[in-house]
């Protein structure tokens, strides 16, 4: 039997929630396509931030759910319609997380630090002006300021913050947002990466990123990254090889509302 | 919200220095039963602030917690399954959290505590050294 993932027609809705579109299924895509590298990880704290219509929380906890019993499911939104409708879709799944209404993860990030095992986002990565970003309702959801990148910037070192040594960070970023340089950012933290799922549609090109903490990656904690003298030649051929097709990939400012 | 989140969620307010733990108001309590799983508690347990999980349970009324607990109790089931008790199946359905520091209250509706804050509460967003996008870093291209 294929491993689950929610359904959509039991996906709750609400006119203030984004539902689930091409960048939720790429993400779960994802997900499956690691499933066994996960199951094998045994993580015991899994967090979405920005849960949304719940499809994302609710088809990590079924594709792990039985294999895996006693893992801890943490999701939070910024928007309370998000969460309500969240609930609703783990409820019609018969699954469960822990729902918390909070900007990315800021009542988590004293307590929780360096224990969540595996860590999931699609954040707001809609290239907008920034003063979209943050705001109430179904646009927090896509409102990502300049280059989408502004809530994607706040959220890479919360979750270096949060996860724990074994930790894996799993994130949606289109083109726009310049994937290749948010792994090297990731790496100046001691990550490696590598993209899970691709996936180019009319609307957008978008990758699923992996992310983990990579012992044989020198910290480099005095240098900033301003040049590209500081990055050593093998990092950028590894991740300029990840990144074939990236000089072809037209980034778009529309979502697939 | 489980207690086993409560034992994770501080307040995140501007000046509190620590913010944990919250103290928890309770109006509605729900029980739900869970699968018992001792290696899961038993992981759990180190990560665990106990007096804020006695101190949390009694507010939801369950008031069979030691006072004092330690690594050695997890050999025994029936202190597991007090914790097991407390930390998954007891929920706070409808309530509040407070900050211990400043007395800010936190709703819980329908089993969801909402913790956002208002904008003279939060802490200033740029934290020093973020991944800001000024970084200058492209490989895009071939220049």
């Amino acid at each position: 039997m294929s491993p689950k993932t929610a359904q959509i027609r039991l996906v709750s809705s609400h006119p203030e929630v984004y539902e689930p579109c091409d960048d939720s299924f790429a993400l779960v895509d994802a997900l499956l396509a690691d499933r066994t590298n996960i199951l094998a990880h045994r993580p015991r704290l899994c967090l979405e931030v920005g849960c949304g219509s719940g499809y994302v929380i609710a088809s990590l906890a079924l594709m792990l759910g039985q294999e895996l019993p006693g893992v801890y499911y943490f999701a939070t939104d910024i928007n309370p319609h998000a969460l309500r409708v969240t609930r609703e879709t783990l409820d019609a799944h018969a699954v469960d997380a822990e729902l918390m209404c909070m900007d990315i993860a800021s009542g988590l990030e004293k307590r929780l630090a360096g224990r969540v095992d595996v860590m999931v986002v699609n954040p707001p990565y809609v290239p907008t002006p920034d003063y979209e970003v943050g705001s109430e309702g179904i646009a927090s959801a896509w409102a990502g300021g300049e280059n989408g990148r502004s809530v994607i910037d706040r959220i890479l070192p919360v979750a270096d913050r949060l996860l724990s040594d074994k930790g894996w960070l799993y994130m949606v970023t289109l083109t726009t947002n310049d994937p290749s340089q948010i792994c090297l950012l990731m790496r100046k933290k001691g990550y490696a990466s590598r993209i899970v799922v691709q996936r180019s549609t009319e609307e957008e090109s978008l990758h699923i990123i992996k992310f983990w903490r990579d012992s044989d990656i020198q910290l480099d904690t005095k240098e900033n990254v301003t040049t590209n003298k500081s990055v050593p030649a093998r990092a950028m051929d590894s991740l300029v090889s990840q990144f074939p097709q990236l000089s072809f990939w037209k980034g778009t400012n529309s979502n697939c509302l | 919200m489980r207690l086993f989140t409560h034992n994770m969620l501080s307040s995140n307010i501007k000046g509190v220095a620590n913010g944990f733990p919250l103290r928890i108001e309770a109006e509605q309590v729900l029980e739900k039963q869970v699968d018992f799983n001792p290696d899961f508690l038993r992981n759990l347990f180190p990560k665990l602030e106990w007096k804020a999980l006695v101190d949390g349970a009694r507010a939801l009324g369950y008031a069979e917690l030691p006072e004092a607990a330690d690594s050695s109790m997890l050999e025994s089931e029936e202190f597991l399954r007090k914790v097991h008790h407390a930390l998954l199946e007891l929920h706070l359905e409808e309530g509040a959290l407070t900050c211990p520091e400043t007395g800010r209250k936190f709703p819980v509706n329908k089993g969801i505590p909402n913790m956002l804050l208002h904008e003279d509460e939060e802490t200033s967003l740029q934290l020093p050294g973020s991944l800001g996008s000024h970084m200058l870093v492209r490989i895009t291209g071939k220049q």
